[in-house]
């Protein structure tokens, strides 16, 4: 009897907390993202200080990318009102027309890299592709330049690289040939093809995942490999016997778009203005190692000093990487992975 | 006499007609209680099947087109990926009949109680997610895993094998989880087939290998035929096994149709992969149905 009255009374509170919620706390939006450690730390840096901010609700979703976007926005069906994507699938998207327009009056884009500043998308923040090799194996001496993790006579050893990631590989692929980062884009697709030629029968994984490249480093399965920075730090965390830096890293960023039709337009606009704010934008390195979109954040002392140097996006960082052009890539890239896999597979 | 003749043919036809109404009405009852699952069966495979097909046709400016299609021809890796796709699937199913074949058939020839446990250890198995099989196989065949640890540590080699990462791990990993779907339906026509049969030619002179040759494998064909079948299919479209067991150098069909997928921006780009996969299948279960159809039925009985 106790019992029954206690449930009725926590389902009609439940019920009233449910109508009422909306109503308080203003509009409810929907943001996607790619889920994991890096969609932990965006709620805290991110989703949880705009929704306190606004009196809105984030709701929370996860994403697989382009092919989402496409399919809610070609079946009318938009669930999200913000989805992150990869830059180059902004681009790619962007020429679909699958997004709504930004509104540059409300969201402020002072500090964002003016190539990842468009009308309809904005960068959000940096992931780089890294060359890690284990110290058991190499001590301090191991590669250090991608020229070097093609010279398999100076370096022996098991390799991975990217099969995935076709723009990636063919980027690293180019420094390896000695292009200066400064000059690596537009990539000369058929020469660093032709780079990849010489290097691919000496590799020994192509890897399609972030977990799969961690995966094969940390069982020793390869000696070196080309990795997410984000996941190279987390070997280190755990104590994996490896060394990385951010020379000849390659800077992909990530973006942000409102999918065409989304339900809370405005809403999302403000909130898309919060998270590349610098004040919200410095908070992820605290949580992640991917890097703020917004250098700015740099300068809200938000960030330790001994933190900046292991962040890829700090300026002194970003001076020694190639960052990676979206939209060479939204023009190119169904030609350059054709190519690649014809090659890769052969 | 004649009359009477007449009136029992017209009898006859009398009954044979309420016989073929009545044999109408069943059918009709019978199409009407199936309607729901035949409708259902239309709304949720063949509309879908026909959608992707529909799909497959548009390029990616919407225009009626070849394009999916010649994209085969003019990209070698499609083929190379077509050809893995098939050699992956021929060498599993024969790995998976060569260990599965013995197994059945000591499952049929063990007392049931002995039987029933020994199933437990095949069916469990299946029970387990096939990604963490999948991860559990990586463990053991990786360069530093148990299998090149022990190996080394005994001295029988001095480098690793390579084991994962390639095309042995895929069939090793890809086997291990096929051979319940080879072994139950085996297992499940040799119960079935009749000891006396093995006893009568047992009687008649035949020694054990020929008993075994000419009567007892014969009967267990059709249950073989289904199992290649089942695991050949499933191989066709396996996709995690290969995707982490490969080491991104065994690209099988379905890996290939997420890639196409997420690289074009059109459907049909992947619907394409999807129709050919599908018309390649059943032309192929068409094939081993007139194959071992034959076999198991006419040309084996008729000895």
């Amino acid at each position: 009897m106790n019992m029954t009255r206690n449930v009725s009374v926590v389902a009609v509170a439940a019920l009233m907390a449910s109508l009422a919620a909306p109503a308080v706390a203003g509009d409810t939006i929907t943001v996607a993202s790619w889920g994991g450690t890096y969609q932990e730390a965006q709620t805290k840096a991110f989703f949880k200080p705009t929704a306190d901010a606004l009196g809105i609700t984030i709701k929370e979703d996860t994403t697989n990318g382009l092919d989402d976007v496409r399919l809610q926005v070609s079946g009318n069906a938009v669930k999200w009102d913000i989805t992150e994507l990869g830059a180059d699938e902004c681009a790619r998207g962007s020429k679909e027309g699958l997004f709504e327009k930004l509104d540059y009056g409300i969201i402020d884009k002072s500090g964002i890299n003016p190539k990842l500043v468009h009308d309809d998308w904005v960068g959000i923040s940096y992931t780089s592709v890294v060359l890690i090799y284990r110290t058991d194996v190499f001590g301090d001496k191991g590669p250090k330049t991608w020229a070097d993790f093609w010279n398999v006579e100076k370096f022996p050893g098991r390799r991975a690289l990217s099969g995935s990631q076709a723009t990636e590989t063919l980027s690293v692929a180019a420094l390896a040939e000695g292009i200066p980062i400064d000059k690596v884009y537009p990539v000369d697709i058929d020469g660093a093809l032709k780079s990849v030629d010489k290097i691919r029968g000496h590799v020994d994984a192509w890897w399609t995942s972030g977990a799969q490249a961690m995966q094969l480093v940390k069982d020793g399965e390869v000696d070196m490999a080309s990795i997410w920075n984000g996941r190279a730090g987390t070997l280190k965390k755990e104590g994996a016997p490896v060394s990385f830096s951010f020379d000849q890293g390659v800077l992909t960023a990530d973006c942000m778009v409102i999918p065409k039709g989304a339900k809370n337009k405005e809403a999302a606009m403000k909130a898309l203005a919060m998270f590349v704010s610098p004040q919200l934008q410095a908070n992820l390195p605290l949580y992640v190692d991917n890097g703020p979109v917004n250098e700015k954040a740099f300068e809200t002392g938000k960030i330790p000093p001994e933190r900046i140097k292991d962040i890829n996006s700090a300026p002194e960082n970003v001076k020694k990487q190639v960052l990676q052009d979206a939209e060479f890539w939204r023009d190119t890239l169904v030609e350059a992975t054709e190519k690649f896999n014809n090659l890769v597979q052969q | 006499m004649s009359a009477q003749s007449a009136f029992h043919a017209s009898a006859g036809d009398l009954n044979a007609q309420s016989l073929r109404a009545d044999a109408r009405r069943e059918s009709l009852r019978l199409l009407a209680l199936l309607s729901p699952s035949l409708f259902l069966v239309f709304a949720i495979i063949i509309v879908p099947i026909g959608w992707l097909f529909w799909l497959s046709l548009f390029d990616e400016a919407g225009f009626l087109s070849t394009a999916n299609y010649a994209r085969f021809f003019e990209q070698a890796s499609y083929i190379k990926t077509f050809v893995t796709t098939f050699k992956v699937a021929f060498i599993v199913t024969g790995a998976c009949v060569l260990l599965g074949y013995p197994l059945a058939y000591m499952l049929s020839q063990l007392p049931r109680r002995a039987a029933s446990i020994c199933l437990i250890f095949v069916i469990l198995p299946f029970w387990t997610s096939v990604l963490v099989r999948t991860y559990a196989w990586l463990v053991i065949l990786q360069r530093k895993g148990l299998i090149n640890s022990w190996l080394i540590d005994l001295g029988v080699i001095s480098q690793p094998l390579s084991l994962a990462n390639n095309l042995s791990g895929v069939v090793i990993g890809m086997t291990h989880i096929l051979l319940p779907f080879l072994v139950l339906p085996l297992y499940a026509s040799m119960k079935t087939i009749d000891g006396d049969c093995l006893r009568a030619g047992m009687n008649l002179g035949a020694g054990p290998v020929a008993t075994f040759r000419q009567i007892f494998f014969p009967l267990s064909l059709p249950g073989l035929a289904s199992g290649v079948v089942i695991v050949f299919v499933l191989c066709l479209g396996f996709f995690v096994t290969p995707a982490l067991m490969g080491g991104g150098k065994v690209i099988m069909w379905a890996m290939r149709m997420e890639q196409t997928t997420s690289l074009y921006s059109n459907w049909g780009a992947g619907a394409a992969l999807g129709v050919v996969l599908l018309v390649v299948t059943l032309a192929l279960l068409g094939l081993f149905q007139w194959l071992l159809g034959a076999r198991a039925t006419g040309v084996w009985s008729s000895r």
